[in-house]
């Protein structure tokens, strides 16, 4: 196997390898406070709070100030997908990445060149997040959280029909779902809701404010209510949704004999599933799998491609088998979390 | 075969023991002959494949899936099986794959030429999960964290027969276990299997609390012997016939043919299998040399030749003595071992002994002169019990050696620990530089494995492969049962039996042990 030392020189006239924009002075998606933060989408590795200005699409600013408060930063910039934004010579636009609800691609772009940062993205089809939109590029600075061939993402409709099977067999059970609050909650609601569950979701505290949210911005998810005041046999045969920490909690102790499961893409592993208690696996994941990384580096165009966020080894790699100028990132801050966090 | 596939599912995914038990108990009452016998065997880890081998199921995959990535992928599953099962970029129409019958007979009967095609086509055509099942029976790794003794007991749940009778006959019965299945379900009586070839499960010891055991325990009513370092056997001497299992049942006979072929007397006998010339045993390190060939070699025959130290008796001829006190067995082997002189067996010496404060004594001069691990304390008046009965034998260890030692690379574990850093090599100094002198994989809690995974993650110097070289700055104190002279180690030193006993992350490296410090530990055996 190569070995891959950290930290190569690498150099781009737009951008460097901290996400610095430096000709108008901004980060994107900078891990410590910044005079000037491009935020491409709420989850927390990617927003902080105490930035001088945040620019972001709406979507992403309404989740912020709901996550962090209303003066989470000095001054919010809200950038609508698609609307050309023209500093000095720099020209930034935001477009959808498809990840969850107002994630964002920044694409910048200064004399004649191009370069992409895709934040976290998925292609498939869902519903609670604007759609991916490709955009081609000169440099693509793409995340990498599922970059081995082993990730190969089954259709989540099939994942679904195997939890709603599950619920079916095991009547007396409760189906506790450990997902992220931001993003993969809503996902697997709206999902339910396609496969025509309609029954009421119990929601764990920590969901509630996020599911209204995105109910405030249009995002329909049905009969939601709080998992509090039904006696332990009513859970029977219901549905839970719960951060993944609270399913293995004592707070899991008030269902009556908790099938847990688990939605996220790392759940493809079963050993990974087994090491998290994680009885029903359900592989739905809010980020490209392996074919989706190399098709949509294929299809930017992108002739320079740094790699970041997860298993950068083996994208570099593979970018370089296809010709492809590569290097990985790493950025500080963001070490593999083997699946405890969002993915 | 999706049956099947969804039972190993179920089983490594479920954490409670009795629906792993419910599960398996359905499976085989629900499962017709002989499918439910080839799963059995599957589960038991009683089926293997000539041609059929991890090696050719990696050869299939590197043909569609470049090295590279299959080697940085295996390295982050850390399961081999499930590596080719998720990595295997061809997905057909999803059709059912053959039964489990048809599969194993397709396994056996397809000629090695064909079994790459063969083998590539049904991972195409198979869903997923049965990919993933399907790849485990080739591959015969389960790793779904179940026992054969788990398998066992549901066969008992299912019927009513005890477990142990169920053992008693196991190792006689041949895949699908056609017979034992009649026998369950009542419909033929119990398998009637030679004696030679029944394995009686073992007795086992408790280790021994000095402070609240010894003080209640009157030292007259007990028995010593040394406790030995080799691999605890059952020989079974059918009059002619010769069988050797492991303490799990497993038939070793052909790796140790230097024994099988020059024992004979009718008994079933129990004791440490050992290398050594002139019964004088050599490191556990020759011995696991043997251990490690499934056929022996002419070299190691001639230069490590093993022998059994012989310390206890099941069947004297045809008589079943365990229900006889220690005492009395002692006897029966004592004069039985008069009246068959044997080259490949002797009997563990009793140790003579007054009281504790003597024996312990004993033990720590054992450890010392000859690197004994402890003593072996046993009840006069014991039957011989399968199991871990309590209160009638107990293992008296000496007292850990440890060292300071400095982390130097980290590897990622497998199975359950996949993706965290869990396998540490650890050095000593050499003058300015650190050396190699052991590997160590346990001994810490879950919660200080997560924080050595951070800490290594931020200490990496570089990454070769799965492993990490880290900063020279972290200090384990490291427990060994002993030290000797290794030629595979760059320090020279090789640890038995070493684990982690403390973190030490308040300690400076540069107080870390010396090379010179180990020498104290080498016996100068």
């Amino acid at each position: 196997m190569p070995t891959l030392r950290y930290h190569r020189a690498m150099a781009s006239p737009i951008l460097d390898r901290n996400l610095h924009i430096k000709a108008i002075d901004a980060y994107i998606d900078p891990s410590v406070p910044r005079e000037r933060a491009i935020v491409t989408h709420g989850h927390a590795d990617h927003a902080r709070a105490g930035h001088g200005a945040v620019l972001a699409t709406p979507d992403t600013i309404a989740i912020m100030k709901t996550r962090y408060g209303d003066d989470c930063a000095g001054r919010f910039e809200p950038l609508d997908f698609g609307v050309p934004l023209r500093i000095d010579d720099v020209t930034i636009t935001l477009h959808p990445a498809g990840h969850i609800l107002g994630s964002a691609q920044v694409l910048v772009e200064q004399a004649g060149q191009r370069v992409v940062v895709t934040g976290d993205y998925k292609r498939l089809a869902d519903r609670t997040a604007q759609a991916y939109e490709l955009v081609e590029c000169d440099l693509l600075v793409t995340e990498a959280t599922f970059g081995l061939p082993v990730f190969q993402h089954p259709q989540p409709s099939v994942e679904i029909g195997r939890l709603l099977k599950s619920v079916a067999d095991n009547p007396e059970r409760a189906h506790l779902i450990g997902c992220y609050a931001l993003g993969k909650a809503q996902r697997v609601i709206g999902l339910l809701r396609d496969a025509g569950y309609d029954a009421p979701i119990y929601l764990h505290g920590a969901m509630l404010r996020l599911c209204a949210l995105y109910e405030e911005l249009g995002v329909s998810l049905g009969d939601l209510r709080p998992a509090l005041d039904l006696s332990k046999a009513a859970f029977a045969g219901q549905i839970v949704i719960a951060p993944p920490s609270a399913i293995r909690d004592r707070w899991s102790r008030r269902f009556p004999d908790p099938v847990t499961c688990q939605a996220s893409g790392w759940m493809s592993v079963k050993q990974r599933a087994r090491q998290a208690l994680v009885e029903l696996p359900l592989v739905i994941s809010d980020h490209c799998d392996w074919g989706e990384l190399q098709q949509t580096i294929r299809e930017t165009q992108a002739q320079t491609v740094w790699v970041t966020h997860g298993r950068e080894d083996a994208l570099v790699y593979w970018c370089r088998t296809q010709g492809l100028q590569a290097e990985p990132l790493n950025i500080q801050g963001f070490e593999d979390d083997g699946g405890e966090g969002e993915a | 075969m999706k049956r099947f596939a969804q039972l190993l599912e179920l089983l490594a995914l479920t954490p409670s023991r009795t629906r792993k038990l419910a599960a398996l108990t359905q499976y085989f009452r629900e499962v017709p002959d002989p499918d439910r016998g080839f799963a059995l065997a599957v589960l038991t880890g009683a089926l293997s494949f000539r041609n059929v081998k991890p090696a050719l199921l990696k050869e299939t995959v590197l043909a569609e899936v470049d090295a590279t990535l299959f080697a940085m992928s295996y390295d982050y599953v850390g399961d081999l099986g499930e590596t080719i099962a998720l990595i295997w970029p061809h997905h057909g129409a999803q059709e059912d794959l053959p039964s489990l019958t048809d599969l194993i007979e397709l396994f056996n009967t397809t000629s090695k030429s064909e079994l790459p095609k063969l083998i590539a086509s049904l991972l195409t055509r198979a869903g997923i999960n049965e990919r993933w099942a399907l790849v485990k029976l080739a591959t015969g790794a389960l790793r779904i964290g179940i026992s054969a003794r788990l398998a066992k007991t549901a066969l008992a749940e299912m019927s009513g027969v005890e477990v142990q009778e169920i053992e008693e006959v196991w190792h006689g019965l041949k895949v699908p276990y056609l017979d034992l299945f009649a026998w369950l379900d009542g419909k033929a009586g119990r398998p009637d299997i030679d004696q030679s070839a029944r394995f009686h499960p073992l007795m086992l010891s408790n280790p021994i609390d000095e402070e609240k055991d010894l003080a209640k325990l009157d030292p007259r009513d007990f028995s010593a012997e040394w406790k030995w370092d080799g691999i605890r056997v059952q020989l079974v001497l059918g009059g002619g016939t010769v069988s050797l299992f492991s303490r799990t049942g497993d038939d070793i006979a052909t790796a140790f043919p230097d024994i099988v072929e020059n024992v004979h007397g009718l008994a079933v006998l129990d004791g440490e299998l050992l290398v050594g010339r002139d019964f004088e045993p050599g490191s556990f390190n020759d011995l696991q040399q043997r251990l490690n060939k499934k056929v022996a070699s002419a070299r190691h025959l001639k230069e490590s030749p093993a022998f059994i130290r012989v310390y206890d008796m099941l069947f004297d001829g045809h008589e079943d003595v365990r229900v006889l006190g220690w005492t009395e067995r002692r006897k029966r082997l004592e004069a039985w071992f008069a009246a068959n002189p044997q080259t490949r067996l002797d009997l563990s010496e009793v140790l003579p002994f007054t009281d504790w404060d003597d024996l312990a004594r004993l033990r720590r001069q054992g450890a010392d002169e000859h690197g004994h691990e402890g003593v072996m304390i046993k009840l006069k008046t014991s039957p011989y019990v399968p199991g871990r009965p309590k209160g009638y034998w107990f293992k008296w260890k000496r007292d850990p050696n440890v060292v300071d030692a400095v982390l130097m690379y980290a590897q990622r574990g497998h199975g359950k620990r996949s993706s965290f850093y869990s396998d540490y090599t650890f050095g000593v100094w050499k003058g300015n530089e650190i050396v190699p002198i052991g590997k160590a994989y346990f001994g810490f809690t879950d919660e200080e494995l997560k924080l050595l995974d951070k800490w290594i993650r931020a200490n990496t110097l570089a990454s070769f492969g799965p492993v990490r070289e880290v900063r020279k700055e972290l200090v384990f104190e490291v427990a060994f049962d002993s030290a000797q002279v290794s030629s595979r180690h760059k320090s020279g030193v090789a640890l038995r039996f070493p684990r982690i006993s403390r973190i030490r992350w308040d300690k400076p490296a540069a107080e870390a042990g010396t090379l010179e410090d180990m020498a104290v530990f080498i016996l100068s055996s």
